[in-house]
Parts: structure tokens; sequence; C-alpha cells
């Protein structure tokens, strides 16, 4: 479970030893990218990081195909989840303490199928049908400058 | 046919992600022309079951359901028609005959059917389903637990809200017709880890893997004959809109004289059940056609220049209503042009006994989804994967 491939590893190396030094916490939207390694362990997945000025991707795929992908900022920070695939992943593991507001939020619907939340800081959308299903969650004010959210994908 | 069979490979080449498996069924049959039973059912634009809360843009029809092998049946209205999904599901609450509950090693078969803004919680019980002429003998449903009788396990509330209510359904059930003969297919029926399927125990919910005949099936492909696929019909609607708007579900895809393909576009789906749709120039993969979303939900405000609304974000606001041109890429070349409109939502929602709003849309995660208003002046065409047709087997789509 700890078989990392580091693909882009010059900026994603600080990420990287504390990934493999940290693994207590629960990971989630708005906690310390440390705490990625938790997701990779319940997805039975292999994390694969790349890197860039801006960002730092942490991809897992879990068994079922399905592929989440946990957007780091150059703090640390998870400024936001994303996930594709047939099956949905833990959304409460991934949202975090967010995940409450979410269900809270999606409670008052008009929208069918396809449904974009905001509550304050937090937008969360969700697409898709049988065995597709995409989505993402991200924190509007923590979204590094000169990021555009469609590249959280 | 080149091009189609590269978009089918996958399904070859991946028979788990496609479904596949086919159930230890029969493999393609070919289409029976010479059925001649009733095959379309009428449906309509309403309000849906909740009688606070009227369903904007869905597409009802009532469904007979029996106890396996009797006379003993009950019809049920205000059921949703949704091709994005498979699987007839019905509230508990709703259910009057007797359905006995299939179990494996002896315990209740449950399951946590994943909808893109909720789940389904219930067990899976045979019933035969009727639908216009057409019977379904023994085809698993899903009772969805409106009465609580099993508690939500926890891996299954944490993929999103609970959708086991009239309310949060806005109907007294789903009637999935989509591309696909079981909701999980052979994936569940090898392993675990799609945590759809569970076992309830004393000693606590455990995931379990399903046999693909146990599971959750499409009871159109459980047909006699006209069991290879689905046609939805509805007349074109003038915006602002209508109060309601009656449609036609037809079954079989070129089986009878209703249900011809003619000049149809046919599109070929990847192993994920999507396509291409074309904007601008622009490709943008992980498209689809589903009946069950209320709108046409493409790409973000950025990408559109359109805004979201303020008080519903799920639905865009324009200042002034925008048309636009799309091209869906199918199998043998791109589509002719699909002209569209977007109305701002909230005016269109002032309109409020409107039920029929075709120029609503709201932003997605980066595709199209083709809405009910799609359907609005359309025939189109789910074809079931392994089914044959005039077109070659299923799954596509074609309108």
């Amino acid at each position: 479970m700890t078989n990392f491939k580091i693909v882009f590893p010059r900026a994603a190396a600080a990420i990287m030893v504390s990934l493999l030094l940290v693994s207590t916490a629960t990971a989630e939207l708005g906690a310390n990218s440390s705490t990625v390694v938790n997701d990779a362990v319940r997805l039975k997945a292999t994390p694969r990081v790349t890197a860039n000025s801006r960002f730092a991707v942490h991809e897992m795929t879990a068994a079922t195909g399905t592929v989440v992908r946990e957007y780091a900022s150059p703090s640390g920070v998870v400024f936001a989840v994303a996930w594709s695939g047939p099956y949905k992943p833990d959304l409460r593991q991934l949202m975090g303490r967010h995940f409450d507001t979410y269900i809270q939020q999606a409670q008052l619907r008009r929208a069918r199928g396809t449904r974009r939340i905001q509550a304050g800081n937090l937008v969360v959308e969700l697409s898709g049908h049988a065995r597709d299903f995409h989505g993402r969650a991200y924190l509007a004010d923590s979204v590094p400058a000169g990021v555009d959210v469609k590249e959280i994908q | 046919m080149k091009k189609l069979a590269i978009l089918l490979l996958p399904c070859v080449l991946f028979l788990v992600a496609c479904g596949g498996g086919g159930g230890g069924s029969s493999s393609s049959t070919t289409p029976t022309a010479s059925s001649s039973k009733a095959n379309t059912a009428p449906i309509s634009v309403s309000a849906g079951a909740d009688p606070n809360n009227a369903y904007t843009n869905g597409a009802f029809a009532s469904v007979t359901i029996c106890s396996p092998g009797t006379t003993n049946c009950q019809t049920i209205p205000n059921i949703l028609v949704d091709t994005g999904s498979i699987g007839l599901r019905l509230l508990a609450s709703t259910i009057t005959v007797p359905l006995t509950r299939e179990t494996v090693s002896s315990n209740t078969l449950l399951e946590c059917n994943q909808f893109v803004d909720s789940f389904t919680w219930g067990a899976v019980a045979p019933a035969d389903v009727k639908l216009a002429g057409e019977i379904a003998s023994s085809v698993p449903i899903q009772v969805i637990d409106d009465q609580n009788q099993f508690p939500v396990p926890t891996a299954c509330s944490n993929t999103g809200p609970n959708g086991d209510s009239v309310t949060a359904l806005g109907a007294n059930g789903i009637l999935g017709v989509g591309n696909w003969r079981q909701d999980c297919g052979g994936y569940c029926a090898a392993q675990t880890g799609a945590k759809l399927y569970y076992l309830c125990p004393s000693s606590g919910c455990v995931e379990t893997i399903v046999a693909v005949s146990q599971q959750v099936n499409n009871p159109v492909w459980m047909f006699s004959s006209d069991n290879n696929g689905v046609v939805l019909q509805f007349p074109s609607v003038a915006s602002p809109g209508a109060t309601t708007l009656a449609g036609t579900m037809t079954f079989g895809i070129g089986t009878q004289s209703d249900n011809a393909l003619g000049s149809a576009l046919v599109v070929g789906l990847d192993a994920f059940g999507d396509f291409q749709t074309r904007l601008n120039g622009q490709n943008y993969s992980g498209s689809y056609i589903d009946s069950g979303s209320n709108g046409i939900f493409f790409l973000d405000a950025n990408t559109t220049g359109i805004p979201v609304c303020t008080d519903a974000p799920s639905f865009y606001c324009p200042s002034a209503a925008q048309t636009m041109t799309a091209f869906i890429n199918g199998t043998f070349g791109a589509s002719t042009p699909i002209t569209f409109t977007i109305d701002n939502a909230d005016a269109l929602f002032a309109h409020q006994t409107f039920l029929v709003l075709p120029t609503l849309g709201g932003p997605n995660t980066g595709s199209f989804a083709w809405g009910l208003p799609f359907f609005y002046g359309r025939t189109v065409f789910t074809a079931i994967e392994g089914q044959n047709t005039p077109a070659g087997p299923g799954p596509y789509v074609a309108y």
C-alpha cells in the first residue's frame, strides 16, 4: 500500500516526505496533504503525484476503476478533491468536515441529475449516471492564484 | 462500421467495465420483427408524487407489478422514467402485493444504489413487471426501505444524501431503462468494492458479491420480445414552457412498425456509457443523454460566459436567452446541428404552473448532460448492451 510512484518528484518531494512520515489524521478537503496517505490505504490504491508551481495532484485509482484526485496548494492544503468512475468513493472521507454541509445543502433540491451546491466557501458539483459518476468539491477561497477550477477534474 | 468497431472494442476488452459478463444469460438475440404486442406506454411530464414540491422536467409513467407468477398485481403511478439508471426501484410504502426478498447465505440482500444526487437503500425482491403489453417475469427490483426496516450502513450514507422518501425522490419510484442489463453487472458478481450490495446480519452490514441474475435488472431486456431497448418520444415545446406534456415510451428498437430507427443518428458509447459533444470547436467527452436529468447541464460559467443563478447555483441565469449550436459525435459521423437555448432559470421558475421548461440548463463538471429538454421534439432510442438491433448490438443511443 505504500508503493508510491513519484512521477514528477521535484516539486512534490517535500510533500512526499510528509506523506510517508505522517499518517494519523483523516484526509479531508481543507486539511494538510499529508493526510492523503489515509485515502490511499482506504482506496487500496497507489497514489501517483504530479506537481507544478501552482499545485500538486495526488491521484489514486481504486480497484473499481474509480479515480480520486486531491489537489494540494504549495503550502500543503488540500483545496479540492475530484472523483470519476463507475462507483462513488467515500465522500465523507474526501470532504471531511465539509461533507455534512454538503448533505444538508443537498436536501434543498430542484435540479435533478446534476447538482452544483455553494455554501459559503464550499462548492460541490456532481454529475453522471449509472456506472459513471463525476464530481468535485473545492474551497473557493483556498484555490491558489492562477488556478482555474476547470483544472480540477 | 469501422468507427463502430473501434468504439465498441473497449467493451470487448473490458467486459467488467461494460457490465458485460452478460449475466450468464443468452447472448445477443435477433430482434423479432414479428412481435405485435402492445409495446407503447403513455408517459407524461407532470408533477410527480410529492404534493408539496412539483417536479420540473420529470417524465413519469405508471408501472404494474405482480407477485411473481400470480395475478396478484397493483399499478403504481408517478414512477420516474430514467434512461440514466438501471432497474425498477419502488418505495416500500407504495407496495401492497407480497414480494419475497432475495437472500444470499440466508441473509436478506440489500442494496445501496448510487444516483448522482442521492442513494436509495433497500432490499432486492423479484417481481413480475408489466409495462404496456410487455411482461418481465421475476425481475429483481429494489424495495426502497422508506420504513427504515434496515439501518443504512455508514459506507452507504457516506456516498451522498438519503433518497429513501417521496420528498427526496419526488416520485413513488424510479424506472431505470438505460443502456445496461444490470445496475452493477460483472464487477459486483466477481468482487466487492463497488459498495452497492450488502448483507446485514446482526453483526453488522458487509458488502457482498452478487450473481448478475440476482442484481437489480433492467426489466426491458427481460421482456420476451421488444427487449433490445426503449424509445422515448415527446412533442416539442415552445419557450418558456407548458404545464404538462404527454409522450410515449415504446419498447424495442426495430422490432415493430412503431419503433424503427429510420434515419436516426446512432451514437456508440465508450466503456462508461458516454460520447463526445462538440461546441465551438471543442470536443467534450463524458457526455450523455439522460431523461432523469431535468435540464441541459453543460460546461461551466467561465467557459460558457453564462452566470449561474445566485439563489440556485445548479442552474444558469443569463441576463438574456442564449442560443447555442452543438454537435454530437456519432458512430457514423457528427450530428446535424443541435440548436438549444438557455433561459434565465429564475424567470422560468417564476412560471409556477409550468412543469415543462425546455430552456432550463445549468453547469456541469466539464461535459454535457443532455437531460429531458433534449427529448422534447425528438425520438430518442436507448439500446441495451449485448442486445441486437438493426444498427448492431447495444449499447448505443440514437435520435
